[in-house]
């Protein structure tokens, strides 16, 4: 899909994260006359980040349904929804409001088909905004991706490119599971390639975002941007990084990562999420148990939020969360290397 | 086995000579209802408190008559959503007590496998979207059954079970207000059994009538005397009339459980006094005797019921006991749909 503009082809179109997540709904809508949108402002107003504007005015309050500001309510209808024979899709203005909603999400519609022994099916998705950087402060703008982790039955998307976007909700309206689907608020209005045609990307396989041989950065989300750029200025100074993007935290890509960390010896882990009980726990974890573990070179490292509420201040926010210095930083103490520059 | 001796006090609404005005087969269908939840669960507290079913369970005894009454409404296509205490609506809605028997011992045969237990019974293919421990947790489940019923637009109905102690869930509130905005068909059906654990409804709900409420979220509210099964056929008949046409509605059933919450309760939070006055309105017996002063139904044939319903009791549990327990190779499966 990166066709090269040097080369001559033609290149892909570009759109925004949000108008990708719009796609994919508007497609699914299209195609699914059992699937639905629910949520708060999602009618004529277009959503509270504008992802939903125009889906209203073509399929109708029948199929865009604004709703009280409930949200125990919503992601617990949708699971009843879920089991009788329709497809909904949920949005929640921000994902720290998902708290409201977690028995219905962790408690009911996680364990639901386990419960009952394999005789229903619930396929929901609850789509969710997350992240810092907007000033909003501590309540809306965590990054909660391992909590829901942490519930099985539940299954996780943190998609970093439009590209991504589009092609793992696709996936998710069509999964007969619940899936939280944690978009990344920063990114709605950045750019990137997606092809006209329909296409669906896999749950549980990760993207090699970037191809390297001294040390593999495991990351999601609006993080990849931030480590590709890192990345960028650490082949400057000869350090080659591998970026691979895991896309779905469950079902999880382990194979990818184990075979990056067995080919470059170094792991280094980035999410935005706080460190403690973070999902890169689990990753080091993982590399730990696996045959990855005798070829490393260097202690695994995670460079993560820090275990602080997200703060208000600019200044403040910024350093909440990993910062290229930071990821660039920890990226050459893992290969013994100082800064050059 | 029931006995009709003791429910003198209920005998007097059969002696007023109030015809029951029904088919022989409906007041048949309803009294069976409530006789199979009844030895139903006389076996399993039976078998509970000689250690032969692990874990706890939430007995329904002295309810009975609500999700009889409810459910003789409903067929196979309406949707209940349950509780915790959950055993009364999976078989007043039809699924095999064989099957409900197995769930209680674990087994693998059980309605669930095996992996749900007393307060996890389902049967999606009856309607039964199925218990949840977590109190209130199944509202918004109902509301989102009566959603895919308005947007498929079929002729169905959820019946939404629910107890007191609910009814201060945020859970609650959020269902109710939402159904009514949507004029979902979902009837929020409260049985009010007077406690939430240990805790009177009068210390934590500052309502005579509960069903108040209803007027707080734009919808109708009606009360029923739970301990009457012919009370509350005819009023969930009339609700689900209503809820069918115009949205939902709120009915509380005033009941009453005989036992304790759950096995570890030691009913110190009430009076022996209370639980015989209340066991004096048994619904069973006194149903029976207001069927034997109707005329129609005489002594041997409400025997020969009594023994064919405690005949298929028993075998549930025999079956239940003999079936294979589950295996390691069962423990993974099911979290996700392919």
């Amino acid at each position: 899909m990166r066709t090269d503009a040097g080369t001559g082809a033609r290149r892909p179109r570009e759109i925004s994260y949000a108008q990708a997540v719009r796609e994919a709904l508007r497609e699914e809508l299209r195609r699914d006359s059992r699937v639905f949108l629910m949520g708060e402002d999602v009618g004529i107003y277009g959503g509270t980040f504008g992802v939903s504007a125009g889906l209203f005015e073509e399929f109708g309050s029948d199929r865009i349904l604004d709703t009280p500001i409930s949200e125990a309510v919503l992601a617990g209808a949708a699971a009843g929804a879920a089991l009788t024979g329709t497809r909904p899709v949920v949005e929640i203005p921000f994902s720290d409001f998902l708290t409201l909603a977690l028995d219905q999400i962790g408690n009911q519609a996680a364990k639901m088909r386990y419960m009952f022994g394999g005789a229903v099916r619930v396929p929901l998705v609850v789509r969710s905004p997350a992240g810092s950087g907007t000033g909003a402060g501590a309540q809306h703008s965590q990054s909660q991706e391992a909590l829901f982790c942490h519930f099985p039955g539940l299954k996780v998307a943190v998609p970093s490119t439009p590209y991504d976007a589009k092609g793992l909700l696709k996936t998710a309206v069509r999964d007969d599971n619940p899936v939280v689907f944690l978009e990344q608020k920063l990114l709605y209005k950045v750019s990137g390639p997606v092809p006209e045609e329909e296409y669906l990307l896999p749950f549980g396989k990760a993207d090699v975002k970037r191809a390297g041989s001294d040390l593999t950065i495991v990351t999601w989300g609006r993080m990849v941007g931030l480590c590709l750029e890192a990345a960028e200025r650490l082949a400057a100074e000869g350090i080659s990084a591998e970026v691979v993007d895991p896309r779905t935290l469950v079902p999880l890509d382990s194979g990818a990562i184990v075979s990056s960390v067995a080919k470059t010896g170094r792991l280094l882990i980035v999410h935005e999420a706080v460190r403690t009980g973070g999902f890169g726990g689990e990753i080091a974890a993982i590399v730990a148990d696996s045959a990855a573990f005798p070829l490393l070179k260097a202690p695994i490292r995670r460079v993560a939020g820090f275990d602080i509420p997200i703060p208000y201040s600019p200044v403040l926010e910024r350093n909440a969360v990993p910062t290229p210095e930071r990821i660039e930083a920890a990226a050459r103490d893992l290969v013994g290397r100082t800064a050059t520059v | 086995m029931i006995d009709p001796s003791s429910a003198a006090d209920i005998a007097t609404a059969a002696e007023a000579g109030t015809r029951l005005g029904y088919p022989e087969s409906v007041l048949e269908d309803l009294y069976v209802r409530m006789l199979r939840i009844r030895l139903f669960e006389e076996e399993i507290h039976y078998h509970m408190s000689r250690g032969r079913i692990h874990g706890t369970t939430h007995l329904y005894v002295g309810q009975e008559a609500v999700a009889a009454g409810a459910a003789a409404n409903l067929s196979d296509r309406d949707y209940i959503t349950s509780t915790h205490r959950c055993h009364g609506h999976a078989i007043a809605k039809g699924t095999d007590l064989g099957s409900l028997a197995a769930e209680m011992f674990g087994k693998r045969a059980g309605v669930c496998g095996g992996k749900g237990g007393s307060m996890h019974l389902a049967d999606p293919a009856r309607g039964n979207l199925g218990g949840t421990g977590i109190v209130g947790g199944g509202i918004p489940i109902a509301v989102g059954a009566a959603l895919s019923i308005r947007r498929l637009r079929q002729d169905r109905v959820v019946v939404c079970f629910f107890g007191d102690g609910a009814m201060n869930e945020g859970a609650f509130h959020e269902s109710a207000n939402l159904a009514s905005v949507w004029g979902l068909p979902v009837l929020f059906l409260c049985e009010n059994n007077q406690y939430g654990v240990s805790t009177h409804v009068s210390r934590s709900t500052n309502l005579e009538d509960l069903s108040i409420r209803a007027s707080g979220y734009g919808i109708p509210g009606r009360k029923v005397d739970g301990m009457d099964v012919l009370a509350v056929y005819e009023a969930v008949r009339d609700a689900i009339a209503y809820v069918k046409t115009r949205g939902p509605l709120l009915l509380v059933a005033q009941t009453y459980r005989f036992l304790g919450h759950s096995k570890s309760d030691a009913n110190v939070y009430r009076t022996e006094e209370e639980i015989a006055a209340w066991r004096r309105r048994d619904p069973i017996p006194g149903f029976r005797d207001r069927l034997l002063a109707e005329g129609s139904f005489r002594e041997d044939r409400l025997s020969d019921l009594e023994e064919e319903v405690r005949r298929e009791v028993d075998a549930a549990f025999r079956y239940a006991q003999a079936c294979e327990e589950p295996g390691p190779e069962d423990l993974l499966g099911d979290v996700y749909a392919d």
